[in-house]
């Protein structure tokens, strides 16, 4: 993966920095020490790694701010940082940039039932947000699989999803305000406790933005009542198409599960070898969540199951009770471990139309063979959102070239069939190159015109989201501009 | 000028040297000064996948269009788009590129989102006449900048689409509504918002003063809306209301009418439109001193009916919410501004922005301007 070449007259800067840093944040807030940057080398995409110059824990607004106007006056490229479980390469630093970690800034500074919304600081975790206000009966909606460690940041920044967003909804969905730190310093205020702010509508734009608009450091959020109670329907196909038929069939009759998972056979047989969840061995293998009270609940999932039952499953295994449940689940939630329990794996994250979902599942299929790297697929089958895991080894020389090149084809059939190459993950600098698939030239500049309006050194979180090529002349500008 | 393709609109708005006013069916009262450009042309439904929950559109697509197609497979946008006919006493046909651009939602918005959450995908022409798209047809997406959600609410301001993609939702079984009589507003809005903080997943939530009535709506299939109306009047017993229970019919007819904000029709005055948080909507209401009020999704939007002229904002002060200026006269539009003015940060932002996608400052110029 192609990275800019650091700009060494920042790097020679170096010693200024840190002193103007350590001028207003607390001294064991900046960390510049070789030894200790290292641990910011790299986010959830291990593959590439570069500590950055120098890494800065704020606690506050303010001190975001005092960052910004520093590193903007040195002409310093910053890369904003949740808490590190980026996929896609989002927080991976440069050797010249500062990492502006909010891991610190983690504060419930508002809870408000009557108007159900929380307001956070954005380096809370995102099941911590639930954890809030859940004895109060409240839930905050979006479920990445990484809830437990990622931050509100990261999940603003990639418009994070969840298995559950079918019913509820991502980040942006369920986003009601920001405070937003800008390059240079200057606090905005988007948004409050109200719904749809007035005028453009700027708080969309900024959730997904990957960080290179600005820094958010404190979010409204949305919170919801929990509901009655949920339960899963396990089923079984013996047919990827099959199965893809059910998951159209259930969405046309009208019931709106909460969740609609899809594994695959090389999915399955790892996780029950990993989790021993009791899984059927078959080809492709349905979880369909539902919520609201038991009899609501008993209600739907018979429709569901009588949907299902047209198809011939070979498994259709109903929750009747919370421990069934965690049961059915406890293979879904395991299926990344087990993957990782046979070999190094590369998750992508590309959407598909639903309909297209046999035609794919077969595509990816036969590049396996010819790629000769296994894959296992793994998704939100309501919404189109694929997770295909592609195994290699990481320690096997072009291993990883080979799966990259791989993962390259399958996101470019998601694009031909009418998807888009990432529906959660965001682009960060693992999708970069292939924007041009999804992209003309005009789209990508009126992207980028956005961030020349919000950061016009292009010093935030430079060298992600755009092809390095189609952004080579503004991030150029910056550095001449030194 | 009504372009028929998307090419020649490019061609258009890259040639023409004046203001242009951007239209749909011109139907919301919320169009620019300049000429008219209309993209009523720009018709028909382009594909529609109902078991992807999926269709895409060209702009100029009338609305009822749009929902013919989907109640022939039991859909509909779920986020309720009103008509602005009765209100603003407009003609012409609605579009549903005219929705997205004005982001008209509808009391549902409180419980699936506002239009701009429905909208997938959007192929808009910048005011210099490139041809732009983003986001595409698939519910889950995000690569790159999120421009569908800016063009949604920009009132033509930043480009004129040409085509949008939008989810759908299935329509429900049946609906229900549960009505308490004789609330003031702030027991009505404290009600509501009970009834949004309990798990019933309460569709709609509405106060008319003038009637008394506060009207808590109940989707889905016909045993579960039974059984949450029940389980709504054990919530809500402590509310001092008597509680009577609405039919499918009458469900469906009054929220039509508060949809459309038909307690306004033909009536006099200006109308303003205020989203806030909800438990200052009494305050806010009472601080107004309208001719009529109106309150929608659980308190967080009140509709004001006020004397001609007068200035809004100046009577609320500050606020966490926006007031729009939705029907009035020219003169008072100009004088008062249609949208909320922002703070400087945000204004700076804005106008950053609408120089870049419309440098020449041609695309419904004036209408989201700031008042000198």
């Amino acid at each position: 993966m192609e990275m800019p070449i650091p700009d060494a007259g920042v790097i020679a800067r170096k010693a200024r920095v840190v002193a103007r840093l350590m001028d207003v944040l607390p001294a064991d807030a900046v960390i510049h020490e070789e030894r200790e940057t290292k641990a910011y080398e790299c986010d959830a995409l291990t593959a590439y790694k570069c500590p950055p110059m120098v890494a800065v824990l704020p606690s506050s607004t303010r001190e975001v701010s005092d960052v910004l106007r520093i590193c903007h006056s040195e002409g310093v490229p910053v890369v904003p940082r949740g808490s590190g479980t980026s996929l896609a390469g989002g927080a991976l630093p440069t050797a010249d940039c500062v990492i502006l970690g909010v891991a610190r800034m983690n504060d419930v500074i508002e809870t408000d039932y009557d108007n159900r919304l929380i307001r956070v600081q954005t380096g809370r975790t995102n099941l911590s947000v639930t954890g809030a206000v859940e004895a109060d009966g409240f839930f905050y909606a979006p479920d990445p699989s990484s809830q437990l460690a990622c931050a509100i940041a990261g999940n603003i920044a990639m418009n994070s999803g969840g298995a559950h967003c079918l019913k509820y909804g991502v980040t942006t969905n369920n986003l009601l305000g920001v405070t937003m730190v800008m390059m240079d310093g200057e606090v905005v205020e988007i948004g409050g406790g109200y719904m749809d702010a007035g005028g453009l509508d700027l708080l969309g734009l900024i959730c997904g933005s990957e960080g290179q608009l600005g820094v958010v450091t404190e979010a409204t959020l949305r919170i919801l009542p929990k509901p009655e109670g949920a339960r899963p329907v396990l089923m079984g196909f013996d047919d990827n198409e099959v199965a893809g038929a059910c998951v159209s069939d259930i969405i046309k009759a009208g019931v709106l599960p909460v969740a609609i998972e899809f594994m695959d056979r090389p999915c399955i047989e790892a996780t029950e070898a990993f989790a021993k969840a009791g899984y059927p061995m078959c080809e492709a293998l349905l979880i369909v969540e539902v919520e609201g009270s038991d009899a609501e609940i008993d209600h739907q999932l018979n429709l569901i199951m009588e949907i299902a039952r047209r198809h011939n499953p070979v498994e259709l295994r109903e929750s009747k009770s919370a421990e069934e449940s965690a049961k059915i689940w406890l293979g879904r939630k395991s299926a990344f471990g087990a993957m990782g329990q046979i070999n190094d794996y590369m998750c992508l994250d590309g959407t598909i139309p639903v309909s297209s979902l046999p035609l794919v599942l077969r595509r990816i299929g036969e590049m396996s063979e010819e790629f000769g790297l296994k894959v296992g697929n793994v998704f939100h089958a309501g919404d189109g959102n694929m997770h295909p895991l592609i195994l290699f080894d990481a320690n096997k020389e072009g291993d990883l070239e080979l799966c990259e090149a791989f993962g390259a084809e399958i996101l470019k059939l998601c694009v031909e069939v009418g998807g888009c190459l990432t529906g959660e993950h965001g682009v960060g600098i693992e999708k970069r190159d292939l924007m041009h698939v999804q992209y003309g030239a005009a789209d990508l500049e009126a992207q980028m015109a956005v961030k020349d309006v919000f950061d016009p050194q292009w010093l935030l979180n430079p060298a992600k989201v755009f092809p390095l090529d189609a952004s080579d002349a503004r991030r150029s500008i910056a550095l001449a501009a030194e | 000028m009504t372009v028929i393709s998307e090419q020649e609109l490019a061609e258009y708005v890259a040639s023409v040297d004046k203001p242009v006013s951007v239209r749909g069916g011109n139907t919301r009262g919320m169009a620019g000064s300049g000429e008219a450009l209309s993209v009523a042309g720009l018709s028909g439904i382009t594909l529609y996948e109902h078991g992807a929950l999926t269709m895409v559109a060209q702009a100029g697509t009338p609305v009822a269009e749009i929902e013919a197609a989907l109640a022939k497979e039991n859909q509909r946008l779920a986020f309720e788009p009103m008509d602005h006919h009765g209100l603003v006493g407009s003609t012409g046909e609605p579009t549903i590129g005219g929705v997205f651009a004005a982001n008209v939602s509808g009391p549902r918005r409180i419980s699936v989102g506002a239009a701009r959450d429905f909208l997938l995908g959007v192929r808009f022409v910048d005011g210099q006449g490139a041809i732009v798209k983003n986001g595409g047809r698939v519910m889950k997406n995000v690569t790159g900048y999120d421009l569908v959600k800016l063009m949604a609410g920009s009132f033509g301001t930043l480009g004129v689409m040409s085509e949008v993609s939008f989810k759908v939702l299935p329509r429900p079984e049946t609906q229900g509504a549960l009505v308490l009589q004789g609330l003031d507003d702030g027991a009505a809005v404290a009600a509501m918002s009970a009834a949004m903080g309990s798990p019933y997943e309460v569709s709609g939530a509405a106060h008319n003063p003038a009637s008394g009535q506060t009207v808590l709506r109940l989707e889905g299939f016909e045993a579960s809306v039974a059984y949450r109306i029940e389980e709504l009047k054990t919530v809500l017993k402590g509310a001092g209301a008597e509680l009577s229970v609405w039919d499918a019919d009458a469900t469906l007819d009054f929220w039509n009418g508060q949809r459309d904000v038909l307690p306004f029709h033909g009536a006099d005055g200006d109308v303003w439109r205020v989203s806030c948080k909800p438990s200052i909507a009494p305050t806010l209401a009472a601080k107004a001193e309208p001719l009529a009020r109106l309150y929608d999704w659980a308190g967080g939007l009140i509709w004001l009916r006020t004397t001609t002229g007068t200035d809004m904002r100046a009577r609320l002060g500050d606020f966490d919410g926006h007031a729009t200026l939705i029907r009035a006269s020219s003169e008072t539009k100009a004088r008062l501004g249609v949208f909320q003015p922002e703070a400087p940060g945000v204004a700076k932002l804005t106008a950053g922005l609408r120089a870049r996608f419309d440098p020449r400052g041609i695309l419904n110029a004036g209408l989201m301007d700031a008042v000198a």
